[in-house]
């Protein structure tokens, strides 16, 4: 069958097609592809070329998206459960804030509050969690009424007034204002380099541009070049063990995919390195990306979260307790929802009754822009972390191409809509 | 001769990669049952599927002539309005409605907009009469069993005025007493001139109804028998027909059969029904089964087989409990919990694989691996490349058809499905199966393989415990044979002294009477 040639000998387009797999690859990578047509309209917008990126821009795209990525991971554990998500989360992160702002307004040391606010936000996932597992309350209700509940809670907490940070450390911890970057260890103790990074080395200039030679953080780029050696050695070592077991798998395909993300990575770090470096918030949303995709790959735990969306019965039959899948799903997200409302609190040094309102929708939507299933069972951290990118590209280009306000969020909807609607056509095509 | 009723002429069907339908040609006369068989994925649902217009005019090729005329339908709604109704293998009601309000779904009685309900269930009332139910149109559908579902969904499609009947495989879910009701029903049908197809796998049932019967294997017709002589067609005539060899011998021979100790026995097992726990389930059964030994347990629907595996695997079904439980010859006291079970090293394998066995989204991988997942990581963390070599393990000694063992199971056929899910079990290593219909819904061919790979388990020294509503099946695996009846266990023999008669005589004495 897959030899077929027409009576000329010249295969016609659709066999090209299939033989070159071209439409799977579109299928696989569709958001990846939606991302980069998405960010070349904006960087190629008329009068506004290239504005979404300058490095200030795209460090603030990671920054001010941080809680996204936070939440968005914790929702994709609930979703792959069966398509359940937590509407609750956004009252949890404001709460939590609400706490941890009043603790350190009152002089708390502030690891001893960064560590109430995880288990207040830990045990509210699991207080919820109790009634979704074992209890059977649908996860919508439950945390309809979470939402509501802690909503009020903040504003009890709060009694409706703003609270201001005052802790310096615990914002350049969690926050990025301009003393929350990784500093430059590299150029801090080689003095030097300082001469090397000038003007007048006109290597280093044609390379790196003259507005940001001066202040280059070197660090930065060492660890991204570090980074990417890490990530290009763990995929040869896959390719080779799966050449030796023999899987079919494109070897082509996947030195693309490591090459383009490799670039991506080496390119991303080096627009960090022209501002300032790394933001503070970027560890940690970095540990919770790897951490929660290890978790989803290669553990147990992981590997139950998949099988109880894909088939409950079957799972609870091959001996997984299936209502602990769904309790750890929900604590989960709630220890989440609270470091959540660390960064949110830090960003913002401080917290308002508002704060967090319509953050669970944003990680919802980010899990199902990036390919999650809403009936459960499949999804990835990686797709996530696209879908979280793709909508807030969307956001910071319609900022700078001056899109009003009441737009941007139809704009949204429509993305989401044909995000789904994607995925849904290119799924009903393969049967 | 009688007058030709319909005709497809040529029908070719290709999908992106398979051809489905090669030149296929079937004829049916006025007033005949014809009967479709062949083994799974060998097109038969497909032609049905061209002939209903659920792939409509233009997807296919050839010619479909009905009542003399060439038909082009681009919907299910245009050949229904020709009188031509099938009635699918799965069953389209829905349970919360009542039966009236399934019969006219999407058939509405008076207007769109105003319907007329006292029409509807009067209307409705009058079919289901005809098709020998006395339950009112105004009950719901849930509360009423699968074999009077059945007969719902037969009187729907009387209310669409239905010339031209397609069953797809009408007793699937049927048990014998039902599904021989339903053939009966189907032949005063025929007396009153309807024209009817099935298809089925069960060929005792086909030799039964049918007046001819055509062989389609691998997309094209093989031949049409005529099943009018003096004779019944034989079952193992058919079977050449779909396999293309002569079977002689569908089970196949257990060598050296050495029976050991006892390894599992259970006495005055009682279960309760979870809903209703006034009701026995489970009632007052004791059994045992020895190493290296197949048992079957045979019983009609409904008698409590299911039930009984379920609530030894960790009292996975039912509620109220009683009776004990001794493995090698201890007693023992098992939690409800699966897990439980697994520790105990029992295995339960559904008969419900797409339902309760398998993740249909996963990999092959990731199913094989999912009863046992601690045997391939450490410390939970999984190790794939172990986890990949089992996989493989059991592809090669199950011979599952696939190009990998990363190819998700729900793209998989039947009998290849089913062998996923007992490598899943075999995987977690019992000492007990439980097997619960192994070999349901699949074609002859992989029912031989699962045949084979049960008398590779028990001459491994496992316990096998076959359930299964195929007699034949029974007779033919089994060393010893328990037979269930409404809850109890109302008899054991010895293979070599029990007969398809005697043990029916025997459930037809115990029963309160039919």
């Amino acid at each position: 069958m897959s030899e077929q040639v027409n009576s000329s000998g010249k295969m016609s387009f659709s066999e090209l097609m299939e033989k070159y797999k071209v439409g799977a690859f579109f299928q696989k990578y569709t958001m990846i592809i939606a991302l980069i047509a998405v960010t070349i309209v904006f960087a190629t917008w008329k009068g506004k070329e290239g504005l979404i990126l300058l490095p200030s821009n795209l460090t603030g795209l990671i920054a001010e998206n941080g809680y996204v990525f936070v939440l968005a991971t914790g929702m994709l554990l609930c979703i792959l459960t069966g398509g359940n998500i937590d509407l609750s989360v956004g009252s949890v992160v404001c709460f939590t804030a609400a706490i941890g702002c009043t603790m350190m307004a009152g002089g708390a040391n502030m690891w001893l509050t960064t560590a109430v606010m995880l288990l207040i936000g830990l045990a509210i996932g699991v207080f919820q969690g109790f009634w979704i597992a074992k209890v059977r309350v649908p996860a919508f209700i439950a945390t309809l009424a979470g939402m509501y509940a802690f909503r009020g809670f903040t504003n009890v907490v709060l009694n409706g007034l703003r609270v201001d940070i005052t802790n310096e450390g615990f914002l350049q911890v969690f926050g990025n204002g301009k003393t929350s970057f990784i500093p430059d260890f590299i150029r801090n103790a080689a003095p030097g380099l300082d001469n090397v990074f000038t003007k007048d080395n006109a290597f280093l200039t044609g390379l790196i541009g003259e507005n940001f030679i001066a202040k280059f953080n070197v660090t930065c780029m060492c660890i991204g070049i570090l980074g990417t050696l890490i990530f290009i050695a763990v995929r040869v070592h896959k390719m080779v063990s799966q050449k030796k077991l023999g899987i079919a798998q494109s070897i082509p395909g996947q030195i693309v995919s490591t090459v383009i993300i490799s670039a991506l990575i080496l390119w991303m770090c080096f627009k960090f390195s022209c501002y300032r470096g790394f933001p503070m918030v970027m560890i940690w949303i970095g540990l919770v990306l790897g951490i929660y995709a290890y978790i989803t790959n290669k553990t147990a735990i992981g590997r139950h979260l998949y099988a109880v969306g894909g088939n409950e019965k079957a799972t609870a039959l091959s001996g997984v307790k299936t209502r602990n899948v769904y309790w750890f799903a929900y604590a989960n997200i709630g220890l989440l929802a609270g470091l959540a409302g660390i960064l949110t609190a830090a960003r913002a040094k401080g917290i308002d009754p508002v704060y967090g309102e319509g953050y669970e929708m944003d990680a919802i939507a980010s899990c199902f822009i990036g390919g999650a299933s809403a009936y459960g069972g499949t999804g990835r951290v990686s797709g996530m972390i696209i879908g979280a990118i793709l909508m807030g590209v969307i956001n910071k280009g319609m900022i700078i191409v001056g899109v009003d306000a009441n737009y941007q969020k139809v704009v949204k909807g429509i993305v989401l809509l044909v995000a789904v609607m994607f995925d849904v056509l290119s799924k009903r095509q393969k049967r | 001769m009688a007058k030709i009723l319909l005709e497809m002429k040529n029908i070719t069907k290709t999908f992106p990669g398979v051809k489905a339908l090669d030149n296929v040609n079937l004829q049916v006369e006025e007033g005949e049952i014809h009967a479709l068989v062949g083994e799974n994925g060998a097109g038969k649902s497909t032609l049905m599927n061209v002939l209903s217009g659920i792939y409509p005019y233009g997807t296919y090729e050839g010619d479909i002539i009905y009542d003399g005329q060439v038909c082009r339908f681009s919907n299910i709604k245009d050949s229904e309005k020709l009188g031509i109704v099938i009635i699918h293998q799965e069953l389209a009601l829905v349970p919360e409605m009542t039966i009236g309000e399934n019969m006219y779904l999407g058939n509405e009685c008076g207007h769109k907009f105003a319907i007329n309900w006292n029409k509807t269930y009067s209307e409705a009332d009058k079919y289901l009469k005809m098709v020998g139910l006395e339950e009112s149109s105004k009950v719901q559908v849930k509360t009423i069993g699968t074999g009077k579902q059945q007969l719902v969904e037969i009187a729907k499609a009387l209310a669409k005025k239905a010339k031209l009947l397609i069953l797809d495989e009408p007793t699937s879910s049927l048990n014998e007493e039902d599904s021989r009701a339903l053939l009966d029903l189907m032949l005063s049908f025929k007396k009153q001139g309807m024209t009817m197809i099935i298809i089925t796998h069960k060929l005792n049932e086909v030799s039964y109804v049918a007046d001819k019967i055509t062989v389609i294997r691998d997309g094209t017709t093989i031949e049409t028998i005529d099943n009018h002589g003096s004779e019944p067609v034989s079952e193992e005539r058919i079977i050449k027909g779909m396999v293309g060899r002569e079977m002689t011998n569908r089970f196949p021979k257990r060598e050296g059969v050495q029976i050991g100790e006892k390894e599992m026995e259970i006495s005055h097992w009682t279960v309760h029904h979870p809903l209703y726990p006034e009701r026995k389930v489970v009632d007052d059964v004791s059994m045992y089964v020895r190493k290296g030994e197949v048992v079957g347990i045979y019983g009609l629907m409904g008698a409590g087989r299911t039930e009984l595996a379920m609530s030894i695997f960790g009292q996975s079904y039912g509620v109220n409990f009683s009776g004990e439980l001794k493995l090698n010859g201890k007693p023992v006291k098992m939690k409800k919990s699966e897990a439980d079970a697994i520790r105990h090293k029992i295995a339960y394998v559904t008969e419900d694989r797409k339902g309760n066995g398998l993740v249909l989204s996963q990999s092959i991988k990731v199913n094989t691996s999912l009863a046992n997942l601690g045997a391939v990581s450490s410390r939970t963390v999984i190790d794939a490349d172990r986890e990949y070599a089992v996989a493989e393990e059991y592809r090669g000694k199950l011979k599952i058809k696939t190009p990998s063992v990363e190819q998700l199971v729900g793209n998989l056929s039947g009998g290849n499905q089913q062998k996923v899910l007992l490598a899943k079990w075999m995987f977690a290593e019992p000492d007990v199966l439980l097997l619960d219909e192994p070999t349901r819904g699949i074609d002859v061919g992989a029912k031989y393989e699962i045949y084979c790979i049960i008398n590779d388990l028990a001459a491994a020294g496992k316990c096998v415990v076959l359930i299964s509503s195929e007699l034949p099946e029974v007779l033919g695996m089994s060393d010893r044979i328990y037979i269930m009846n409404e809850a109890k266990m109302v008899g054991e023999m010895k293979a070599d002294e029990a007969t398809q008669e005697n043990i029916m005589a025997l459930i037809l004495r115990s029963g309160r009477g039919a």
